[in-house]
């Protein structure tokens, strides 16, 4: 719900953009944002009374008046490459930075770009598909980013094209005065056979402001199709990230989400796969790790909606402090969809009493020959494990880590990208040592330092 | 300076005392066997001297080399030279089983102040002792312990003795489970690190790994008191006549204690 006073906040803000939106123009661009913003004006933010968002209050985003992230310039972003990455597209604020892009020396048949040049330039092959999938009609956070369709990364990997290395798509936001927003929208039109990866990696430059990233993905993946997705999020403690990946399966298309949620305070991270056409197979697969007071939300919709399909969900959760993780597991089977083979598995390990998770599977079937199953797991640290490592001379401080990077790993080593997988490795080992379960146990300074200087 | 001193040592686990008053000596070179029936609190006396936490030591002390072992934490006490082998090895998904063994050796060598090994280093001591426990490196690439038969799990913590080298070891009924096959395999493990720097205490239920493994001493434990120690003999002599012969002897005043 939203208050006539945000409301008018908001429309104020809409028609200042809509001013100098990109391809605003173009009537059918126009219809989108208008009538999404439309339909956000109607719903407002949900709240903990809509089932979708039982466990997860939004007031804090909607009580608070966003503007659109400044421009800014950044000196240096040497130190955020990865290496072999077939193209990295960096956006501040929201809007490209082409400066520090790479998108050169891409193989005949793969186009990146970002999607406002895109709208401007080829806005017919960008009509065909942008806004066709998102669900604007149910969910509020996609309504506003598709009214605030602005900039974000363009994917199109033409008929049987193979990109072997992932396109990395790195998203800053920078410190300002007040509270700002972006609606970073992504489109990834993988055509028939063809194979794409690609990364999008959300995180914070310079001191801490309130930021709301409200980002949507749409990826089309056609006939025997393969696609990667991953979504990594270690914004500051300051962010609302609310992140909806919707996937459009072909016949035949493999394709496998990949969550990583490190950062952020309020983190809501949808993923909305239809598969819509015979044997396709989607693997969902995730991690989250929160201390302090995060919150990460992690809330999938499967859509079965043909026949011989499988889809496995896997979702990890290591939680301390007084953090709250949340695994919601929505599967709907339509009724054609005969045959499938559904599984969603979620595990958690609570570091300290505060700590919390919800975890909530839900099953909706219509079709008669299916498989679903469902399951879920808390526990803690293993005591028995711990002494064991110990008991061979590794330290306590030292064990925990170990222990809490298998459990990660878990989740790590279902990523098929090289890349990828040592990326994230990497920033998973870094952020283990802002864990307190591993911290607060009988770790020493000394010991830490040591580890800081392993992982860098 | 004895290798391991412990005195008048009395332990419990929640409300209930287990040991009630051990007093053992162990001196470098010397393999001490603690035969004992179920509940008699071997196994506790094992996981005490390992540091496992969950037991409480209301009274006594143990010296590991004039040290206070009682101050030290696991990674501590192993550190110094203190092992156990596992009666219940742990399986740990998720960490493999070279890797962790590396680990160890080096957060030993660490503290003993030695260079840590590479993975090149460590890979032909470790091939050699592979090859001294029959086992199929395949199996090392695997995570620790997990999907391991018993007898593959005791022939591992015999093989990460045998890379750790320790001072002393505390074989926690390494037998149980085991094939005679798979015994003859461990007790040739263990006898290779027999040495005049190192000891060994071997816990066992039954006098069949004596048979392998021949110790210098055995101590009988029931009801958490040693209430008989004797020569390799007195293992026998309990193989004949069960438990009940000494459970019937524990007032009266136990003998030379080693």
């Amino acid at each position: 719900m939203a208050t006539v006073e945000q409301l008018e906040s908001w429309l104020e803000t809409f028609t200042e953009f809509a001013k100098n939106a990109a391809g605003q123009k173009l009537p059918w661009l126009r219809q989108l944002r208008e009538d999404a913003f439309a339909r956000f004006c109607e719903t407002g933010f949900p709240t903990t009374r809509d089932e979708d968002w039982r466990f997860t209050n939004v007031a804090a985003i909607a009580r608070t008046a966003f503007r659109p992230a400044s421009p800014a310039k950044l000196t240096d972003l040497a130190s955020w490459r990865i290496e072999g990455v077939a193209a990295q597209l960096v956006f501040v604020n929201g809007r490209f930075a082409r400066e520090w892009s790479q998108i050169d020396g891409l193989p005949k048949g793969v186009t990146v770009a970002s999607l406002r040049e895109r709208i401007e330039q080829r806005p017919a092959e960008v009509e065909e598909h942008l806004g066709r999938y998102a669900d604007t009609q149910r969910d509020p956070f996609c309504a506003l980013n598709t009214a605030f369709i602005g900039d974000g990364a363009y994917v199109h990997v033409a008929r049987g094209v193979v990109l072997d290395a992932p396109i990395y798509l790195l998203y800053l936001s920078t410190q300002e005065d007040g509270p700002t927003m972006t609606h970073p929208r992504n489109l990834i039109v993988a055509e028939d056979q063809s194979q794409v990866a690609v990364i999008e990696d959300y995180a914070s430059v310079g001191g801490e402001s309130v930021v709301f990233s409200n980002a949507v993905t749409e990826l089309i993946a056609g006939e025997s199709t393969v696609a990667q997705h991953y979504l990594i999020e270690r914004e500051h403690l300051k962010a609302f990230n609310v992140q909806t990946l919707r996937i459009q399966q072909g016949r035949s298309a493999n394709v496998a989400s990949h969550s990583v949620l490190l950062g952020g305070g309020l983190v809501r991270n949808n993923v909305h796969p239809v598969l819509a056409g015979e044997g396709g197979e989607c693997l969902i697969n995730g991690l989250f790790m929160g201390t302090g007071r995060q919150h990460l939300d992690n809330y999938m919709h499967v859509e079965h909606a043909a026949p011989h399909c499988g889809s496995r969900q896997f979702y990890n959760g290591i939680l301390d402090g007084h953090a709250h993780g949340v695994f919601h597991g929505r599967i709907v089977v339509h009724k054609a969809a005969q045959k499938t083979d559904a599984k969603q598995t979620n595990r958690n390990l609570l570091l300290s009493d505060d700590a919390q998770i919800d975890t909530k599977p839900q099953l909706e079937i219509y079709a008669d020959d299916v498989k679903c199953t469902h399951g879920a797991t808390i526990g803690q640290i293993e005591e028995n494990a711990l002494f064991y490592l110990q008991s061979r001379g590794i330290s306590e401080l030292e064990a925990r880590k170990l222990l809490l990077m298998a459990f990660a790993e878990e989740c790590v080593d279902r990523m098929h990208s090289t890349v990828a997988r040592e990326h994230v490795a990497r920033l998973v080992s870094q952020h283990l040592l802002f864990t307190e379960g591993i911290m607060s146990k009988g770790g020493t300074g000394r010991e830490l330092e040591r580890i800081v200087e392993e992982v860098g | 300076m004895s290798l391991l001193e412990i005195r008048n040592l009395h332990v419990t686990v929640g409300e209930n005392e287990i040991l009630k008053g051990i007093d053992l000596t162990v001196n470098a070179g010397e393999v001490h066997s603690i035969m004992g029936p179920n509940g008699s609190g071997k196994s506790t006396l094992a996981q005490v001297l390992a540091r496992r936490d969950a037991y409480h030591v209301t009274e006594g002390s143990i010296l590991f080399e004039g040290k206070d072992l009682l101050e030290m934490k696991p990674e501590e006490a192993a550190c110094e030279g203190l092992f156990l082998a596992f009666q219940y090895p742990v399986e740990i998904p998720g960490i493999g089983n070279t890797y962790f063994l590396r680990s160890a050796l080096n957060a030993q060598r660490k503290h003993r102040g030695l260079d840590e090994m590479d993975a090149m280093d460590f890979l032909p001591l470790f091939r050699e002792k592979l090859k001294l426990l029959e086992m199929d490196d395949k199996l090392m690439n695997r995570s620790l312990n997990e999907g391991f038969s018993g007898g593959e799990k005791k022939r591992n913590e015999i093989l990460q003795m045998a890379v750790l080298e320790p001072k002393l070891a505390i074989l926690d009924e390494t037998d149980s489970g085991l094939d005679i096959d798979a015994l003859r395999i461990v007790a040739a493990g263990v006898n290779s690190l027999r040495s005049p720097e190192r000891a060994m205490v071997v816990v066992t239920h039954y006098q069949r790994l004596l048979n392998y493994i021949v110790p210098d001493f055995v101590h009988v434990l029931v009801d958490g008191r040693i209430v008989r120690s004797g020569g390799k003999d007195l293992a026998l002599e309990l193989e004949e006549k069960g438990y009940g012969w000494t459970e019937h002897d524990t007032r009266q005043p136990v003998g030379a204690r080693a």
